[in-house]
């Protein structure tokens, strides 16, 4: 074991081992709860949560937070194919007259911190919207599962393009929060994006499959890209 | 004290089908005095009470009950054995069963000119009068009181103590003493004939014992039956370590001495319950039968009914059957209330609170509570899908919760429709195991809702079918703003609702 690298939190400490990559591309350092991927794939722990992801600089919306505020915030095209396509880190797009860019991050801890996220690109973090988008593999078909996220703010998710969540109005982070009904997994690369909203202050969001028993998930990998995801 | 006016209650004629709202006590034909404990058997419900030759009730679903002839029916005499009635006499009052390996053991009062009675023994296989091998035998006298000593040998309650098997039969009423004996697995009689019976109390009769947590608990009948309204029957109880006794109440009082912690006393439109039986539907889920001396929307007459069995600081409490109305319904996993998924709208509309310190001392206008027509314009027509939010009191998270006739039941209550309060949306289960809520109620099956306390309190929700499933699902929180149907797990707090007075 590498000798720690100590990293200050807003609300704590965080011991980062020396051999992680630091955050995203950094304007004012790196996220302290995010890490650059170094492996082509991760597997969820015990908990089961998906710690690997494709993030989007934050675009600019109003910030209303009401059910149908945010679908339309989430519905409005920003870019192209931005339901279908599976974009690879360091991409970069223009949404209007700004250009954002794709990070790929690992978590360290069970939740995805945009705050951080942004922060540390010296991004706004509020009134925006963040598009993020993950691959996980399956071994083999898996039904009768269930995606599980929590976020803050309010937020819309689908699975294999198929909206399967929408949690709307001022929330916290909530573990389980949002559960999507019953859905199956295909052997193979399934794709989970996400729009989350914020109006203000923290936000993060959190993400896990649950098994038939409402059990975390067993067996699955995650990576950033399809070739990847075994 | 006499019950001579028992049987009389029983012949009166069958009666017609009612709902009685807000409080259910059963339905179809539910007159019954002294009922035994409600035996489950094939999927029926089976309750047997005092009448001319222990007259039979059954059930198919534990709410609507019918008559089906009597048990003595079934014996070659027609009547209690020569035995019986040589210790006793010709009566037949106050029953109760229980199965042990492939029998049922049924004891049945046959009083003579009290005190001088005998419990009698009836052994069969089945309770199913329509089965090839219904029968019942007469096993003979099993207890009985001289008309001296300090024993009226009548009521019988019989119990198998879960924690090794062993099978006792409590008996008394009022002249002298509630008495314990041990019986005999195998045959239904005592087991040890020759020994003394245990005193284990008083001031009492229709005794019962229970157990849970490792005490036993000994339930009994205090005060006057039989007359109708003007009957002070209530059920009192006390528990003990060993199933002995002694029985002791919640005062320290040793239920020999007279004492006796209230189980349940009159209440609401029901005078005199007694007759205290347990009916364990497992997973949790226990109910209690008794029957009320006087139903007074009933005319009065002596009615069986179930209700839930709830547990506080280590004592049974008696539940309520669920009452109609509308309800916030709150997960007790996640604090959160069901709601149907649509935009929700602030309670008096969008509007500040005013300066810091309000309105001043004398507060603002009222504002008036909120419901579906202020609000619902904005609502999709068709089918809306359920989720769970905090409760903001607001018009999408009200529910009216009424029973419906003619649909059936479960143990204790109908099965209920749940809309949406001041609108004909109905909760309903849907193919895949989700929730939805449709425009209207059908009365399909899976818009029916059996709603059963808990023995916490919470209540278990369940549709009475889910289309084109066998499963039997309860509404679980799945997450805090989802709810789904699941199977139910008695342990945790997913499957536990509270409902809640908007």
């Amino acid at each position: 074991m590498s000798s720690p690298v100590i990293v200050a939190l807003l609300a704590g400490i965080v011991v980062l081992d020396a051999a992680q990559a630091p955050g995203p591309r950094a304007a004012r350092g790196p996220a302290p709860s995010l890490a650059r991927p170094t492996s082509a794939a991760t597997t969820p722990g015990a908990d089961g949560f998906l710690r690997r992801w494709l993030v989007l600089e934050p675009i600019g919306v109003s910030g209303q937070l009401t059910d149908s505020a945010v679908q339309t915030a989430v519905k409005t095209e920003y870019f192209p194919d931005q339901l279908t396509s599976l974009p690879r880190d360091g991409d970069t797009l223009s949404v209007g007259d700004t250009k954002v860019a794709w990070h790929g991050v690992d978590s360290i801890g069970y939740n995805v911190n945009l705050y951080h996220f942004a922060y540390a690109l010296d991004k706004p973090t509020s009134n925006v919207l963040f598009w993020v988008v993950t691959v996980v593999n399956a071994p083999r078909e898996m039904s009768g599962v269930r995606l599980a996220i929590g976020s803050n703010a309010a937020s819309v998710w689908w699975v294999n393009g198929k909206e399967v969540i929408g949690i709307y109005n001022e929330r916290q982070t909530v573990i389980d929060d949002g559960v999507s009904k019953r859905l199956t997994l295909k052997q193979g690369p399934n794709v989970v994006r996400a729009a989350i909203v914020n109006a203000g202050g923290h936000t993060d969001f959190c993400a896990r499959f649950l098994d038939d028993q409402d059990r975390p998930l067993k067996g699955i990998t995650v990576s950033l890209r399809l070739q990847e995801a075994r | 004290m006499t019950r001579l006016l028992s049987a009389i209650l029983l012949v009166a004629a069958p009666l017609p089908i009612l709902l009685v709202s807000p409080v259910l006590a059963l339905d179809g034909d539910v007159g019954m005095h002294d009922p035994s404990t409600v035996v489950v058997h094939d999927g029926k419900f089976y309750a047997y009470g005092t009448g001319n030759g222990l007259p039979i009730s059954i059930s198919d679903d534990g709410w609507t009950w019918r008559r089906a002839g009597t048990l003595m029916q079934a014996l070659p005499a027609g009547r209690p054995g020569p035995e019986v009635i040589a210790r006793g006499g010709n009566n037949t009052w106050a029953p109760d069963l229980i199965r042990s390996g492939d029998k049922y053991f049924v004891y049945y009062s046959a009083p003579g000119t009290q005190p001088k009675a005998a419990i009698g023994l009836l052994v069969g296989k089945t309770l199913d009068p329509s089965s090839a091998d219904y029968k019942w035998e007469d096993g003979g006298p099993v207890v009985w009181s001289d008309g001296v000593e300090d024993s009226n040998a009548i009521d019988p309650g019989v119990f198998r103590d879960p924690t090794n098997g062993s099978l006792w039969l409590t008996y008394g009423s009022y002249f002298g003493y509630i008495r314990l004996v041990e019986l005999n697995q195998k045959t239904g009689q005592r087991l040890y004939p020759d020994r003394k019976p245990i005193n284990v109390a008083i001031n009492g009769e229709a005794s019962i014992m229970i157990f849970r947590d490792g005490w036993y608990y000994l339930l009994v009948t205090h005060g006057s039956c039989c007359v109708g309204a003007n009957s002070s029957y209530n059920i009192r109880m006390g528990r003990a370590k060993k199933v002995t006794g002694p029985f002791i109440d919640n005062m320290g009082i040793d239920m020999l001495q007279g004492g006796g912690k209230l189980f349940l006393g009159s209440g609401g439109r029901y005078v005199g319950p007694g007759h205290f039986g347990l009916l364990d539907l497992g997973a949790g889920v226990q109910k209690f039968s008794c029957h009320y001396e006087a139903d007074l929307d009933r005319g009065g007459i002596s009615v069986l009914d179930i209700r839930p069995l709830l547990w506080r600081d280590g004592w049974p409490v008696a539940g309520e059957n669920f009452r109609e109305g509308t309800y916030q319904i709150e997960s007790a996993r996640t604090g959160t209330a069901l709601e149907l998924a649509v935009q929700g709208t602030p309670v008096g509309g969008l509007r500040g609170r005013g300066g810091r310190g309000g309105a001043g001392a004398a507060g603002g206008t009222p504002i008036p509570a909120q419901d579906a027509a202020q609000v619902s314009a904005s609502w999709p027509s068709g089918p809306v899908d359920v989720r769970m939010a905090p409760y903001m009191l607001q018009a999408q998270q009200k529910w009216t919760v009424t029973p419906v006739a003619n649909a059936g039941g479960y143990p204790g209550s109908p099965y209920f429709k749940i809309t949406i309060a001041g609108t004909d949306r109905a909760l309903t289960a849907t193919e895949d195991q989700e929730l939805v809520v449709l425009a209207a109620f059908s009365g399909r099956p899976e818009q029916l809702w059996r709603i059963d306390q808990l023995t916490d309190g919470t209540y278990r929700v369940m549709p009475k079918a889910i289309p084109n499933s066998k499963e039997s699902l309860a509404l679980s929180a799945v997450g805090s703003s989802t709810p789904t149907l699941a199977k139910f797990t008695p342990d945790s707090d997913r499957q536990r609702w509270l409902f809640k007075t908007p």
